[in-house]
């Protein structure tokens, strides 16, 4: 046991070394964060003269991988968002009214008038026909709308179902189709938020998805929660709609297929508008901030060619009757159509000030959210609350460090020392581990490497009692370090993967702070464990090829 | 010169009066278990819902102004406390504020956070709001759930570890010393009324995995001596595989409590009630791997009789070569 073969030691050495290597950025956080940032700013596609100095801060061949210090520890701002999946339903339920309107007026002779019925659910659609012989007919026509579902789930499903309840048909979203639905719409969101936060500019932001409908977004270095709300949270949904009536009476009630919405600008004024939008901001593909013919802010947008044509035909066909600009249900403004607009370009006007007509572009820009979102949980952390912490932790652990350290060359003496640099080297690994694999470390983190200092000498104090009582029955010192390290194994072994079973479950059951609590712990066992098993172990055979003692004492 | 906290040779006779020790240990689950259902534990907005505001500030901090301000906002139940740390610079002085979840609402609606932060920025212009946290009902619901799910499932989890590699009777011993550190530090938090949010599961999970390490150890050198001594009274072999690790016991609680020791001192108040936690887990679990596993274990038998077995158990030992 006490002849370790060459290729070991060596792949023991390249192992501590490469940690030394690995962690030593981290000593030097700031220079090394700051050429990261002038790397990503050139691959984004910055002068890289501009970014020269910066770059240099730290030589491009070294390793440069940082430990992500977690919102708690840098300050920022965390949301947990529910996404409104069953919102996009009504929408595309209401998108299939044209549809089957059209296909039921082509069978006019046999099902009669077609008409929609109101529908207690906004995910419903209900429509009736006149003739109740034609009923069944209705009913298989409308059936041929439904398509094949294109998921893996959904396979051989159709997107409807389409029955009779009484006399009137009804139409919804299939199962499969709604769990497609739910998972465009998400994936759609959690893109547009990227987009938005992106457009920020802001470091490396965490955008995640959680569970079913929920998203998880941190970035770091916002001034407060409230501010990532204002930005993500705003739905941006621009549609247009035939204006019906102007009213003065916010209760006015609309009639069916019509919604009332107020002003942005003029309290006090109401539009009553058709609930069907002509075109849609998805229809989008370009918004600048700009400024009309009056020199005021304004949003110069352009449609793709299906939207700028339905614009087109739209503002032909009705010259001379006012036209609602809606966002978020609000009306914007309901300009009056001069002439036809072929083209598919605009502008909006409001009373914008140059900061919203931008902050509206870049909305437009990045795309509406297909569905509302709640906000379920949100923090604030202030970066100087961060700080704090940092500096606390970091004199925490030093004394820790210190004192461990100190106990240890008491206890155990040259053995202690050895103990101490496996201690060391320990720390070592859980930083550079940490590093590669990109975790966050969070304050809860910093209780787990402390905890870490603490119990990583575990491992060596049980070898070395052992040793010490091998050494009592005398079978002289090669034999009781060879005992001490076959005996102590299976206590440390079933110890250790005790412990980790905990830190596993904690990881993958917790959230947030137990999380990177339990990162920093589950590679604190590994690690702990590698060194009293391997290193400690490479160091005393060292010493003892070196002295070859008849006699030692630990 | 070395130091030994531990002489060479001890013979304490550790299970001598084990029905006192596990009285006392009993009769402590017993007070926990009371003071959980009578005062409760003071739970963080991470478990009941809610917003929690810290504030800093250059003067001194005036609960009473602070609560004078919120007051007529009309938010249900308000908490201040003051905050007091030794890490604190002179002119830091910072407080706690706690608002109940709003009637309806998912988390606290931006408006009203203003609201609040305008009417204290009135008592004390250079306040700062260090951090603002809001946790919805619907979260803190699952966050309970997936706590108590963390925990039952490690127990679990353990048990059957514990079980494979020893006797079942061992994984019984281990998992009543394990139920008894959990119930002793939701005893402690309760009376102590220590803030119980999301770390002190982290917390209370590692106390788990601590003492589990601690036990585990005192069980090895017992199913070790139980192979040796087979003559020997069950009562003498564990007393001496207690007195055996006796000294690795008080070195790896000695470490272990130096650094937390540190890290509760200098590491600030946003962690010290996580600290705290651990500190209680490691003198709680030392305690427990003697007094309850070892005693449980005792008194549920052991077979003595290893030589029959050790061929069959062999697949589930660790090999011991280099």
């Amino acid at each position: 046991m006490l002849q370790i073969p060459l290729w070991k030691r060596a792949l023991i050495l390249l192992i501590c070394l490469s940690a030394l290597v690995f962690s030593t950025p981290n000593l030097f956080y700031d220079r090394v964060e700051r050429h990261n940032d002038a790397i990503a700013a050139i691959e984004a596609g910055a002068d890289p003269a501009a970014v020269e100095a910066e770059r240099s801060l730290w030589p491009d061949w070294a390793p440069s991988y940082l430990i992500n210090l977690g919102l708690d520890l840098r300050g920022g701002a965390h949301l947990l968002a529910e996404v409104h999946v069953t919102d996009v339903y009504a929408d595309r339920i209401d998108g299939l009214w044209p549809e089957v309107r059209d296909l039921l007026r082509a069978e006019r002779e046999i099902v009669g008038n077609v008409r929609r019925m109101p529908s207690d659910d906004p995910g419903v659609l209900r429509v009736a026909v006149s003739e109740p012989a034609g009923l069944q007919h209705a009913l298989e026509t409308v059936r041929t709308i439904a398509r094949p579902v294109q998921t893996l789930l959904g396979a051989g499903s159709r997107d409807l179902d389409v029955r009779l309840d009484g006399d009137e048909i009804i139409v919804t979203l299939s199962e499969a189709e709604r769990l497609a639905t739910d998972e465009r719409t998400m994936r759609q969101s959690l893109e547009i938020i990227r987009r938005r936060v992106d457009e920020a500019g802001t470091r490396e932001p965490t955008i995640q998805r959680q569970g079913v409908d929920r998203i998880l977004i941190q970035v770091p270095g916002i001034g407060s929660a409230a501010e990532l709300k204002e930005l993500i949270g705003t739905t941006a949904r621009l549609t247009f709609h035939p204006v019906v009536n102007v009213t003065s009476d916010g209760s006015a009630v609309p009639g069916p297929r019509e919604v009332i919405y107020p002003s942005m600008d003029e309290p006090g004024t109401w539009y009553i508008l058709e609930s069907t939008p002509v075109v849609t901001g998805e229809q989008l593909v370009d918004a600048q901030p700009d400024f009309d013919q009056n020199n005021r802010p304004a949003v110069s947008f352009r449609f793709n060619p299906a939207g700028g044509r339905a614009f087109g035909l739209y503002t032909a066909e009705n010259i001379g009757s006012p036209f609602a600009i809606v966002l978020d249900g609000e009306v914007i403004s309901a300009p009056v159509i001069q002439s036809h607009i072929p083209g598919g370009s605009g502008i909006i006007t409001g009373r914008f000030t140059v900061e919203e007509s931008t902050r509206l572009a870049v909305l437009l820009r990045a795309g509406a959210l297909p569905a509302e979102m709640t906000f379920l949980e949100e923090r604030t952390i202030g970066p100087e609350l961060g700080q704090d912490s940092i500096d606390a932790g970091r004199v925490a652990a030093v004394v820790a460090m210190v004192a461990v350290l100190a106990f240890m060359i008491l206890s155990y003496g040259f053995f202690g020392i050895i103990a101490n640099i496996a201690l060391l080297l320990n720390l070592t690994m859980v930083f550079a581990l940490l590093s590669l694999i990109g975790a966050t470390l969070t304050l809860p983190g910093i209780a787990g490497i402390v905890l870490t200092i603490g119990m990583a000498v575990d491992a060596n104090v049980l070898i070395f009692e052992r040793i010490r009582e091998e050494l009592r029955t005398a079978k002289g010192p090669a034999r009781a370090i060879e005992l001490g390290y076959e005996k102590a194994l299976s206590a440390i072994l079933d110890a250790n993967i005790t412990t980790f079973i905990t830190a596993a479950i904690l990881f993958a059951l917790g959230s947030g702070p137990v999380r990177g609590f339990a990162v920093t712990l589950g590679l604190g066992i590994v690690t702990s464990v590698f060194t009293a098993l391997f290193v400690t172990r490479l160091m005393i055979v060292f010493w003892f090829e070196r002295r070859r003692p008849k006699t030692f004492a630990v | 010169m070395r130091l030994k906290l531990v002489p060479q040779d001890t013979s304490v006779d550790f299970l001598g009066s084990w029905k006192l020790t596990f009285s006392a240990s009993m009769v402590m689950m017993v007070l926990s278990i009371v003071a959980f259902f009578t005062v409760g534990l003071n739970f963080g907005i991470d478990f009941r819902g809610g917003t929690s505001i810290r504030t800093e500030a250059t003067q001194p901090v005036d609960v009473g102004a602070y609560r004078s301000a919120i007051q007529p906002l009309g938010l249900g139940d308000v908490a201040i406390s003051e905050v007091f740390d030794p890490t604190f610079g002179p002119d830091q002085n910072v407080a706690m504020i706690r608002i109940q979840t709003q009637e309806g609402q998912e988390s606290v609606p931006p408006a009203v956070l203003d609201q609040v932060q305008a009417a204290l920025q009135e008592v004390d212009p250079s306040l700062r709001f260090t951090s603002v946290e809001s946790v919805g009902p619907k979260v803190s619901a699952e966050l309970v759930r997936s706590a108590l799910l963390a925990v039952g499932t490690a127990l679990f989890a353990i048990l059957v570890y514990i079980w494979l590699r020893f006797e079942w009777q061992f994984s019984v011993g281990a998992v009543a010393a394990l139920v008894h550190d959990v119930v002793l530090t939701i005893g402690l938090f309760s009376v102590l009324q220590i803030r119980f949010d999301l770390a002190i599961i982290a917390a209370i999970l590692t106390i788990v995995g601590y003492s589990i390490n601690d036990t585990v150890v005192v069980f090895d050198r017992m199913r070790e001596n139980l192979i040796k001594y087979k003559k020997r009274p069950l009562i003498d072999v564990f007393n001496h595989s207690l007195n055996e690790t006796l000294s690795r016991t008080v070195m790896t609680s000695l470490t272990t409590l130096l650094a937390l020791l540190s890290l509760f001192i200098l590491g600030g108040d946003v962690i010290r009630g996580f600290v705290f936690a651990m500190i209680w887990g490691v003198i709680v679990g030392t305690w427990s791997s003697i007094f309850v596993a070892a005693v449980v274990v005792k008194r549920l038998g052991v077979k003595r009789d290893w030589s029959k077995t050790d061929a069959e158990k062999a697949g589930t030992q660790f090999s011991t070569g280099s």
